[in-house]
């Protein structure tokens, strides 16, 4: 009876359940950070890896798509993690930065957005044909989905590849926005990657709204703004690109 | 008041993803472009209008300084609800094209950091 009332009331309240949820798990992340690694590993990046592993554990014991937040209980970190939330509090990480560093970027910052997702583009271009892909559909699909795993379903639809097509192209981005969380604090130090200038960069570079957001908050909050700032473009961009120029591109080499 | 500063910040976002929204139609593209960011120097803007008139109350920042805290917590449940389950079981193509991008990427971050700061050295 009282478990059956627990779970009453934690799943009328889903997203209060979900910060006591995200609470316990940021506590315990800095726990872990603290005891086992000496301080060595940032907490928020445990916490993030953790997060990721629950996820995928969601995703295995209820099948569906969205981690753990399908698991009726949790329903609420669904809410508190999705675009909405997420897109809120990275706005709010603006104030207080430099404005002089994201003008004096502004350009490099541009550049490096076209960069990034014509080098994601090709890079996916040359993993699908090495796989025995010689569709140009096909392959402008899946390397769309290594810019994010929105320009890949995207491009796909616009250009009318298969859905198995499109299903690849969406596990392309989410691979990429997983590592990018996980391993931009590993190597953050070798890539410079401690000043705003080259998180504009990054952010550019990278492109993926979550894969920045998580990669950054586990190296150093206070660079949150400058990679968003230019990763928030990214998408659009990719959506621009590999629909048009890039799939005659691929035509034209296939 | 603290609902000025999470007033402001709706405001800005709402105005930022509005724009954002426009420039993906007038594109062409179904994607937002660049919304999160248009907010951004938005809300920069307004709140370095200078003036001391216009200046935000501390209690004022609070209603922003808050959303900006809680930015790690609200990652962190970002990072639970991915679909990890799809990513893993895409096959080694979708992994292969994914960590193949991620690598490269990152090694051109140095090249492009150098390129633009042009000997000019800020710490």
């Amino acid at each position: 009876m009282i478990l059956e009332s627990l779970r009453r009331v934690l799943e009328a309240n889903a997203l209060i359940t979900a910060f006591m949820f995200v609470g316990a798990l940021v506590w315990l992340s800095y726990l872990i950070s603290a005891k086992l690694t000496r301080g060595h590993v940032h907490g928020s990046a445990i916490a993030i890896a953790l997060g990721l592993v629950l996820a995928w554990y969601g995703g295995l014991a209820t099948g569906g798509s969205r981690g753990l937040s399908d698991v009726p209980l949790l329903a609420g970190v669904g809410v508190m993690g999705g675009a909405m939330f997420r897109d809120f509090a990275i706005v709010a990480t603006a104030f207080g930065a430099d404005i002089r560093a994201l003008k004096r970027a502004g350009l490099v910052g541009a550049f490096s957005i076209v960069i990034g997702v014509v080098l994601s583009f090709v890079i996916g271009g040359i993993v699908a044909v090495s796989f025995g892909y010689t569709d140009p559909i096909a392959v402008t699909t899946i390397g769309a989905g290594a810019a994010t795993y929105i320009v890949g379903p995207v491009t796909g639809t616009a250009l009318g590849a298969g859905t198995d097509v499109i299903a690849l192209s969406v596990a392309a981005g989410l691979t990429k926005s997983v590592l990018v969380m996980i391993g931009t604090p590993f190597v953050a130090p070798r890539i410079g990657l401690n000043n705003p200038h080259s998180a504009l960069i990054y952010g550019g570079l990278m492109g993926t709204t979550s894969g920045v957001a998580g990669g950054l908050a586990a190296t150093d909050p206070k660079l949150v703004p400058y990679g968003a700032m230019t990763a928030t473009f990214y998408t659009g961009m990719g959506c621009l690109l590999a629909p048009s120029v890039l799939y005659l591109g691929v035509r034209a080499i296939l | 008041m603290v609902i000025y500063g999470v007033g402001l910040l709706s405001f800005c976002m709402l105005v930022g993803m509005l724009v954002g929204d426009l420039l993906g139609v007038v594109i062409g593209v179904e994607a937002n472009v660049g919304g999160v960011g248009i907010a951004m120097i938005l809300l920069l803007v307004l709140s370095n209008l200078g003036s001391r008139e216009a200046a935000l109350s501390p209690i004022t920042e609070r209603g922003v300084g808050f959303w900006s805290a809680m930015y790690i917590p609200i990652v962190v449940a970002m990072a639970a609800r991915q679909n990890v389950a799809a990513a893993l079981s895409g096959g080694w193509m979708a992994i292969i094209a994914g960590v193949a991008a991620v690598a490269a990427s990152f090694a051109l971050i140095p090249v492009l950091a150098r390129f633009g700061q042009g000997g000019h050295n800020d710490s």
